[in-house]
């Protein structure tokens, strides 16, 4: 069994961390292989970025698939450059607060979450991203809820105090992740 | 050991570090600055030294200088920054200099392209510098390879006294995989290698004349230069014994890939896909681009084998013309390319096999 996501928002929507999260919690806490693949052009913030995450029981031969089981979109130039990768029967995570659900496919299930006005409404917006896995893992359950978390705050050790607001951000994306099923 | 998640070029900073590494000089290039940054806050931890030279000609020779006085040293960097190290290299290979360094290579020639590709397999097999020296060089395909290979190249240089390369490309460099690291080597155990090299290196002689050492790279006495090379040479010549390869379902294959590194991985997991379909597909990945597995080559059974499908991120192709020294004539070679920093799809690979399965 091989899940391979790909993740896509603007650069400083935390799309890496979102991938290096749930990599680090798959190395961390199972047998699985695991590989994160960053791509991203020369700008640190406004450009596009997006990284690639396989998880895997056996060998992973491409670190970067052609084909993707699953796909996180935070912006909308993201949809359009990655959509035709999400197979058949493959699963879109949207940002709904900017990504219209008017995708233009209906052979593939979809799963929306408005993690911009969450976190805006949580009072900071740099948390979408922790929001965003929560309801990804929520709902793909492809490493166990409490792992992820335990990679997270072992991440964000040197800044406890942000901690309860990542639990909730987390807690909150998990729940829409659950419902959506 | 505990596996850890690494980025490539992180990991083989780390293993080098392990490995003894205790010089790094370096100038930043995408993909592989996370090398000298790692190496930045790692070295200063363990007694060594890193240095941010002024340009890649500047690193290479503190690198040279530092392996001339017996210190295990490493210096990186991307396509054209080699280009610009090759001087140094050429220096070292003819003062006969153990270091290691690795090639994080990106789209070429020229400044070429930042994405991940493998355009300088002539440069890291052929001509790395000038003078026609050789050296061995590392291709991982995943980064626990790369670590292994890394630790492993120090050992390498300092049997041979030769540079050995690792030839990684960008998506090797950026990713993170799980690895185990292998052992740290203790203090004394660093100490004793510089030791070992007393009997060249200048580190301290009585000051007697005759039993001083010299760190020549070159000779004004031609025979001497002339007893120099042969001498390389016949280090080269004794190569055959450190050939690494893998070879997967090549004994029953109709068509064999022959890919290295990112491409060799990517390749493996076409056969994978195409053997569960009962195609007869294999792999020759050479581990060691130089020494080239030739003698794998000759394992197959051309009654078998009717194609070689040679799969590169390079266009044009450049390992194929080992490819076909090694199958000399016995079957046909084809290609399956890519550049510009493109990487290697499964599917355009899956469609060069059918196309030749189909032949």
């Amino acid at each position: 069994m091989e899940t391979n996501l790909c993740v896509a928002g603007f650069g400083g929507q935390g799309v890496m961390t979102l991938g290096k999260f749930l990599a680090s919690a798959t190395c961390d806490a199972t047998n699985k292989n695991v590989t994160f693949f960053p791509s991203y052009g020369a700008e640190q913030r406004g450009g596009t970025a997006n990284c690639f995450v396989a998880i895997s029981d056996e060998e992973i031969g491409a670190p970067l698939g052609d084909v993707m089981d699953d796909l996180i979109v935070m912006n909308g130039p993201s949809l359009k450059k990655f959509l035709p990768t999400l197979k058949k029967g493959g699963t879109l995570f949207i940002n709904s607060s900017i990504v219209s659900d008017d995708i233009g496919r209906d052979d593939v299930k979809l799963v929306k979450a408005p993690v911009t006005e969450m976190a805006l409404e949580m009072g900071n917006a740099k948390v979408l991203n922790v929001i965003m896995l929560g309801v990804y893992v929520g709902y793909t359950e492809v490493v166990p809820p409490e792992v992820v978390w335990s990679t997270i705050e072992h991440k964000m050790a040197k800044k406890p105090k942000l901690l309860p607001l990542n639990k909730e951000a987390f807690e909150k994306g998990l729940a829409i992740g659950r419902e959506q099923k | 050991m505990a596996r850890v998640l690494m980025k490539g070029c992180e990991a083989i900073a780390e293993a080098a570090v392990r490995a003894g590494c205790r010089f790094f000089a370096g100038y930043p290039i995408t993909p592989q600055n996370e090398i000298p940054e790692y190496f930045a806050r790692r070295l200063p931890e363990v007694g060594g030294n890193f240095v941010q030279g002024e340009s890649e000609v500047a690193s290479i020779n503190m690198v040279y200088g530092s392996a001339s006085v017996g210190a295990r040293s490493m210096t990186s960097s991307s396509s054209p920054g080699i280009a610009l190290k090759s001087e140094g290299i050429s220096y070292c290979a003819a003062a006969r200099i153990p270091i290691v360094y690795a090639n994080i290579s990106r789209g070429g020639p020229g400044v070429g392209a930042i994405q991940p590709a493998q355009q300088d397999y002539f440069q890291a097999t052929k001509a790395s510098g000038n003078g026609g020296f050789v050296m061995i060089g590392l291709a991982p395909a995943t980064v626990q390879e790369a670590v292994d290979l890394t630790y492993k190249a120090f050992d390498l240089a300092d049997r041979d006294r030769n540079p050995v390369l690792i030839l990684a490309d960008g998506v090797i460099g950026t990713m993170m995989e799980p690895v185990e690291l292998p052992e740290m080597k203790s203090e004394e155990e660093v100490a004793a290698i510089r030791e070992s090299k007393k009997k060249w290196a200048c580190i301290g002689h009585e000051l007697d004349l005759p039993n001083r050492s010299w760190i020549e790279p070159g000779q004004w006495d031609t025979n001497k230069m002339q007893r120099v090379n042969e001498e390389a040479a016949a280090l080269y010549a004794s190569w055959e014994k450190d050939v690494m390869v893998e070879e997967y379902c090549t004994e029953d294959a109709e068509v064999v890939i022959a890919a290295y590194g990112i491409s060799g991985r990517i390749a493996k997991s076409v056969v994978e896909m195409m053997r569960a379909e009962g195609k007869k597909v294999g792999l020759i990945r050479p581990i060691t681009v130089h020494p080239f597995p030739k003698a794998a080559f000759d394992k197959l059974d051309y009654g078998t084998c009717h194609t070689i499908l040679d799969v590169e991120m390079s266009i044009p192709a450049q390992m194929v013309e080992d490819v076909d020294h090694a199958v000399r004539g016995r079957c046909p070679i084809e290609t399956c390319l890519c550049s510009g920093g493109n990487v290697m799809s499964r599917e355009a690979v899956v469609e060069a096999v059918e196309k030749l399965l189909n032949k």
